[in-house]
This record gives structure tokens, sequence and C-alpha cells, in this order.
């Protein structure tokens, strides 16, 4: 039973990050109906950023926020340039520029910083393990991150107007230029809030799993699954469904499948989802059957 | 009265299909105008056109400016409001928050007590002000795009059919709220309908368009006083 | 603009028609019998490294050509179809290796598998709009270096090792090195697959994935079972790629997990954009990109064919999203007037 909980506990703390990456990939998603392959590589050139930055000698914090406003910025610039140009182009085009920009951030990552494995640092010293021996430190400080970060989202989209009109603009591009929004401008927004919630996830994952250029491969795979197992238009669903998978993940490496296998329980998830509900535990079914 | 809206030999197109044939219309400062014609006349794209949301040719002189050729946002920054056709709901969003996308680009101190106002016009949003609003029902939808509008304090009203597709009694309420907006705001409007005698009652001048084209012009009252007129062209 | 609008025109409209004759061929037959007649006379020109390069290039233009079956004809958008070379390799080294099964019979066995698995997996995705199916192939491809490690099947995989095997002689006493005759043979392979695939396309059920492409709810309503032409079609380019898995393995001698990775999907995703999608040709030209561009890239850094795939791709979505192959159908068009 001891062991139950204590996957469940540390099943959470990595489900947090697959629920902000998930909320990233859904957050693009509800506003354009396209999924952002290169969210993950997008997410491992943060996390390089905050490594460089730690490395020459920044306080950690400090690395941290300045991480988050540069892949902000980067989210901004990559809408602006890259995916404007696109916006009535065929789902097999935006792919094509999708795994392209997966391609070059990945290539660029492995140029700038080479292939080898980092240790990246973790702000949450105490190895001693917390709650009663249940989690490590990592893990604790790791979900509290996650879950301030995940609070500020809520009340920035429920509470400001800015946040109002990224919602009127997702859902309804058409009347929110009637009422004077800026949708443009708001789909790049987007981007940028998706890529900072990456950069977090990617500085809170890289301690456990270590920094290289493929890093989020498996990370994006989860929140792809815990995206579809909360509704991929849904950004609570997207949330809960991280979380879910990020326990079922755990679970189901300690008890099932062995830790080998961990990556295909992802598949298998994804599968299971479109097999049984494909609208996802929250989602609404929106989807078209061609 | 100088003209608030002076629009010159527009043209507009979906794709290959011509849909306006160069029309010209003035709305004046403080009146209300109509453009009267039945389905597929080219009304809605009139006013799409005024909003940059087609590709037009011609001239859209606005409170002294030329508008055609600029972006939907930025006609509607110019203080341009436009219930759409559809009524354009955000649905997923709560009445509350609908009316707050309509002042999203005032930031002055009047947005309170112009909330308190649409109130007023429209007791039945006060009554929904924490629904969804995909949960109202039409005639409701119709009065929030109405409020949607105005919060943005608009020195011209854009709108589109607002008696479509709602029950007789509706209809009479949201015109006579109309008839009431028309002499409490500040507001010249621009409205478009099928429904002709409820919109020559409201406005000062008319035109009657025809397949993009424009077949009949002058004084709103005039027309409704012809006999004639309104049996040829406006079948009631 | 116009050029390219009046070329897509032509052959919309003459793949309508019925009759055989009156069709313009995409590409003349004398083109393809020198071709041809050029990549036989290449195995007594070059030497053996590059003649490997070749069979590889072979393997990989049927690769792409099976994705292109899906992706290009039937708008299915595969992420994932490394995962099925994946599977064509590894059945061809466990064959041969495990089962002393001939070379050669690996390939009709690698092309049942890879079916199947490509049915199982495009099944529960293909009831779905296109990017379900990118998402479900793109985990199914991350997911596959870590299922060729899985100890279960550690036997038959070799595990991280992976399995070597040894490149086949030829037979009946040719006088012809294995390099040479693997060359020949993979040729011979691709021939058939090409002409088979290029029947397909140009014959009833060709036409009717392409209508799908197009227009799925009009396809429907003309009689098209979707669910059931989409898996079928779906089946058929996971064959295809896999047949090219297997005939890379023995030209490699050696299958391992890690030469698995996601990227061999995405770089069969690359030949395909580049070469042209919807394109048989298309196919050749997009696997000599991906063959050739790493050895010339990889001068420079580890890094840099990624980057160059990635900036190339990108800039064809951009500028010539009809790929090297509508390009040069455009140039033939614009130089022998009478062939619109």
């Amino acid at each position: 039973m001891q062991g139950v909980l204590h996957q469940i506990l540390s099943g959470l703390a990595t489900g947090g990050i697959y629920a902000s990456l998930a909320l990233a990939l859904v957050m693009i998603y509800q506003a354009t109906h396209h999924v952002n392959f290169a969210q993950g590589e997008m997410a491992t050139l943060s996390t390089y950023i905050a490594y460089t930055m730690v490395t020459a000698g920044w306080s950690y914090w400090v690395s941290f926020i300045a991480t988050v406003v540069v892949s902000f910025i980067m989210g901004v610039v990559v809408e602006r340039v890259l995916m404007r140009p696109m916006t009535n182009a065929p789902v097999l085009a935006l792919v094509g520029v999708f795994i392209g920009l997966l391609l070059i951030v990945n290539a660029m990552t492995g140029w700038i910083w080479d292939f080898t494995i980092k240790t990246f640092p973790s702000p949450f010293h105490s190895s001693t393990p917390l709650l009663g021996g249940f989690l490590s430190g990592h893990e604790l400080g790791s979900t509290v991150v996650t879950l301030v970060m995940l609070l500020c989202i809520y009340l920035f989209f429920r509470h400001t107007s800015l946040g109002l009109a990224m919602r009127a603009a997702a859902y309804n591009p058409v009347s929110s230029r009637l009422v004077g929004v800026r949708v443009g401008w708001m789909l790049a927004l987007g981007w940028g809030l998706a890529a900072a919630i990456g950069a977090i996830a990617g500085m809170m994952i890289a301690p456990i799993v270590f920094l290289d250029p493929n890093m989020m491969a498996g990370v994006l795979l989860y929140a792809f699954a815990g995206a579809l197992l909360g509704g991929i238009e849904n950004p609570l669903g997207a949330v809960i469904g991280g979380f879910a998978v990020g326990v079922i993940e755990n679970l189901g490496g300690a008890y099932v499948v062995g830790t080998e296998l961990k990556l295909t329980l992802a598949l298998v998830i994804i599968v299971a989802v479109l097999m049984i509900k494909p609208s996802g535990l929250l989602g609404r079914t929106v989807m078209s059957r061609v | 009265m100088p003209a608030l809206l002076e629009v010159v030999d527009l043209k507009a197109a979906y794709g290959q299909t011509n849909v306006l044939h160069g029309i010209s219309f003035v709305v004046d400062e403080g009146e209300v105008t109509t453009l009267l014609g039945a389905n597929g006349a080219g009304k809605t794209t009139t006013l799409r056109a005024i909003c940059g949301m087609v590709r037009t040719e011609g001239e859209i002189r606005y409170a002294g400016e030329r508008i055609e050729g600029k972006a939907t946002e930025d006609v509607v920054r110019r203080k341009i409001g436009h219930v759409p056709d559809g009524r354009g709901t955000f649905m997923e969003l709560t009445v509350e928050e609908n009316m707050k996308l309509g002042a999203y680009t005032r930031s002055d101190r009047g947005v309170r007590e112009d909330f308190e106002r649409m109130f007023d016009y429209f007791p039945r949003l006060k009554e929904r002000y924490k629904q969804q609003a995909g949960t109202l029902s039409g005639g409701e939808q119709q009065m929030l795009a109405i409020a949607r509008a105005l919060l943005l304090r608009p020195k011209l009203l854009l709108l589109d059919e607002p008696s479509f597709g709602l029950a007789p009694l509706i209809v009479r309420d949201i015109f006579e709220i109309l008839g009431r907006i028309r002499q409490e705001e500040q507001v010249s409007v621009l409205v478009v309908e099928q429904n002709a005698n409820l919109a020559l009652a409201l406005a000062t001048r008319a035109y009657l368009l025809e397949t993009g084209r424009i077949v009949i012009s002058g004084n709103a009252a005039d027309i409704r006083n012809d006999e004639t007129l309104r049996r040829s062209y406006l079948g009631y | 603009m116009s050029g390219e609008i009046t070329a897509e025109a032509t052959e919309a409209s003459t793949s309508i028609r019925t009759q055989p004759s009156t069709r313009a061929r995409p590409v003349p037959f004398a083109v393809t019998v020198i071709v041809l007649a050029g990549a036989v006379a290449l195995t007594f020109l070059v030497s053996n490294y590059h003649l490997f390069q070749l069979t590889m290039l072979v393997g990989y233009a049927v690769a792409i050509l099976g994705l292109n079956i899906a992706t290009g004809y039937n708008g299915q958008i595969s992420l994932g179809h490394g995962a099925f070379y994946a599977v064509g390799a590894y059945t061809a080294a466990i064959l041969m290796s495990n089962f002393d099964v001939p070379y050669w019979a690996t390939l009709p066995i690698a092309a049942i598998i890879s079916a199947i698995i490509g049915f199982l997996i495009g099944f529960p995705a293909l009831r779905f709009t296109g990017l379900y199916l990118a998402l479900t192939t793109f985990a199914l491809a991350v997911a596959v270096p870590q299922l060729l490690k899985f100890k279960g099947i550690e036997d038959w995989t070799g595990g991280v090792q992976g399995i070597v095997i040894s490149k086949p002689e030829a037979p009946f006493g040719l006088p012809l090195n294995p390099d040479q005759w693997l060359y020949l043979f993979s040729l011979g392979v691709a021939g058939l697959l090409f002409l088979f695939a290029w029947n397909l396309i140009r014959g009833r059920i060709g036409r009717a994935m392409m209508a799908i492409r197009d227009h799925a709810l009009a396809a429907e309503a003309m009689g098209i079972d979707l669910a059931l032409l989409k898996t079928r079609t779906f089946a058929v380019s996971a064959m295809y790629t896999g047949v090219a898995g297997a005939l890379s393995a023995i030209a490699v001698e050696f299958v391992a997990p890690d030469s698995f990775t996601v990227f061999v999907s995405i770089f069969l995703f690359v030949g395909l954009v580049v070469g042209g999608v919807a394109s048989i040709t298309g196919a050749i030209f997009g696997a000599a990109f991906i063959v050739f561009i790493p050895n010339i890239a990889e001068q420079v850094s580890k890094a840099a064919p990624g980057a160059i795939y990635g900036v190339i791709l990108i800039a064809f979505m951009y500028l010539m999203p009809s790929g090297v192959a509508g390009l040069l159908r455009r140039l033939y068009h614009r130089l022998v007037p009478s062939s619109r």
C-alpha cells in the first residue's frame, strides 16, 4: 500500500509536467486546430537556454524567469514569422512546417550544445525524502511550481481582459474582430504563452530525465496522451488528463509493463482513447467522421 | 447635417462572384438609415464591406477618412459597432463576458455606467448575466448582440437583420428598444432589414437594394406612404 | 502561378476520363526506359560503396512511395512510417538469422506483417480527421526503439545489440559481387512495386482514394466506403514501407533499435514533401534527397542534416508545395507545350 501511494504521488509530480505541456498543446489547438509537433523541441531549447544561464553563474530563479521571458518572445516570433503566412494552408502544409520547425530546433540544440547528456540543476536541494518518504524535494518543488503556474494561467484567462480576448479569439475569430480584438496578435500571444509553459515544463523535467536534444520526445508523447485523454478541446481536461497520465505511467511502470515499456503505455492510452471515447473524458464530440 | 458615412460606387465579390455592382449611399450623422432588399440582394455584404470583411472596390468615407481596405479590427476601433448576421454570439462565454468583450477596446471610466444602461434597455441580460450565452434564446442573443455593439460606444451602429428568425412579439420589443436607442444614444444607425415596414418606421432615409444595385432611394416616410412603391418593391 | 494551376487542372481532368488512351501519362514511356537502363548500367559503373548507397536510395524510394499512397493520394498524414520500415527490417533480420529463411522469401512475409500492423494502427485513428492519425503514428514512431529493446522479445530481436545478418551472394553463378546483386535485386523489386502502385492509383481504387482526400463527404455520397478504403489504403502503404525496410536491413546487414528512432519517420516525411506529394516519380527524388544530403551536410556538423532538412522542408511548404516532381512537371509542360 505504501508503495502504491508513493507511485501515485510521484506520478502526480511528473503528471504535472505532462499536464503543463498538454495545456500548451491544447491552447494552440483550440485557437488553430493544429497540433504543434515542435512543442517539445521548443521546450528543450528553452531548457538549454536556462542551462547556459545557470552555468554562466546566474542564480537559478533569475535564469528561470529570464528563460520564461525569452521563450515567450520566441513563441511569439515563431507564430508571426512561420505560422502567420500559413493561415489558410492545408493541414499537410502545416504539419510540414511543424516538422520542419522540430528538425531545425532539434538540430540547433545539438549544434550549439552538442549531443552529450548533461545534468540540469534543481532549485530544490533537499535530497532527503519529504512527506514521510513519499516525495523527493524536487518532486514536491516541481509540483508546487507547476500548480502555481497553472493557477496563474487560470487567473489570467478568467479574470483579465486580455485573457478574455484570447479565449474569444480562439472560440470565434470573426466576432472577436467585430469587437476590436486583434485576433492575429492573440494567436501570437497564445504561442508565446505555450512556449513559456513549455519552458517551465522543460526546466522541471530536466533534473529527472537529464538534458539532451531529444529530452522532450517522451514527455511530448505523454502530453499528447494527456491532452487526448482529457479532451483536446478542453484546457482543464488536458491538465487533468496530464496528471492522470503521470499516475498511470508510474503505476503501470511499477506494476504492469515495467519501466522499459513506459512510452508504449502512452501509445496504448492514445489508441484506447480513440477507440473508446474519442472526444476525451471531458470533451465534447466535435470531431468529424471523415 | 454632414454625412457620417459616405459610400461611393462600392463593389464587392466573394471569389469570382460579384455581389455588389457599384452602390452609393450616405448615412447622415445622428440619423437612422435603412437598406432594404430581399434575400441575396447584397445587404449583409454591404455591412461586411464597411467592416473590411470582404474584398471591395470603391470608396468608403467615414468621419472624413477613407476606411476601405482597413482591417476589421481597425475599422471597429474607429467606433463602428456591428451587430452581425447570425448575431455573432460567443456561445462558450457567459453573457457578462460577451458584454465585456463589447467594451474590450475601451479604457474610459464610463463602462460601468454603460453596463447599467444596457440592463435598463434589456433587463433580460441582467437576469442571465452569469449564464453561458449559448443557452440564451434567439431574441436574448439578439439583445446581447445589440448591447455588445453599443458597449463599444459606437458613432455608427450597423445592424444586420435584427428581426431575423424571431417571433413577432420579440421583434416588436426589439424595434421598440431600437427606437429608444435612437432617441437616447448619440449614435447613427445603418440597419439592414427584410421586414421593410418596421425598418421604415425606424429610419429617416431608406435605400432599396436589388441584386447588388440600389434601385430606389429616398425619405423613409415617403417610401412608406407610396403605396405603388410598397406593393411593387416591398411586397406589403 | 497560372502554369501550375493549368498543369494541375489538366491532370485532374484527365484522371476522370475512363479511356486510358486519352490519358496523358505522367512520365513518358521512353523516359522510363532510359532511366531504368541507366539505373541498371550503374551496377557496373560505380564503386561498391556507391552501389550500397544506391540500394538504400531504392529502398527509401519504395518507402516514400508507400507513404505517398497514404498521405499523398489518400490524404492521411502519417508521421510514423518509420515504424513500418522497422517492422520490415526486423522481420527480414529475424527470419534470416533465427529461421534461416532465404533473403528473398523474407520480403513477402515482411509485406504481410507490416500490412497487418498498419491496419491495426490505422483502424482506430482513421475514423477521425487527419490530425489524429498524425498524432497516433507520431506516438508510434517515438515508442518504436523502446518496443524493439523490450526484454520479452529479446531472444528474437537481440535487444539493444540488434541482429547481424549477411549480404546474399548472387544466385545461379552470376558474375556479380553481393553489392551489385543486391542493387539489381532491389531495383527489380522496386520496379514491380512502382508498376503496381502506378496501376493502383490510375485505376478505380486510386480515383476513390483521391476522391476521399479531396472531398470525403462527396466520396461517401458516391457510395465509397470511407473507413474500409482508408484502412486498406493505409495497410498497403505500410506494406510498401515494410518491404523497403526489409531491403534496407539486408543491405545494411544489421538492425538495431536505435537505427529506428522517430527521425526515420520524419525523414521519410521530408522525402515525401521534397520529392512531391501525390507523385509517383517524386518518391525517387525524395529518396535521393534523404540519401545524399546527409553525406554532404555531415561534413559540416552532425547536426547539419537535420537543420538542412528542416529549412528545406519549410522552404518547400512555402515556395514549392508540389515538390521536385511538381517543378519538373511544370518545366516539362512549359518546354513541350503540346503535352498539355
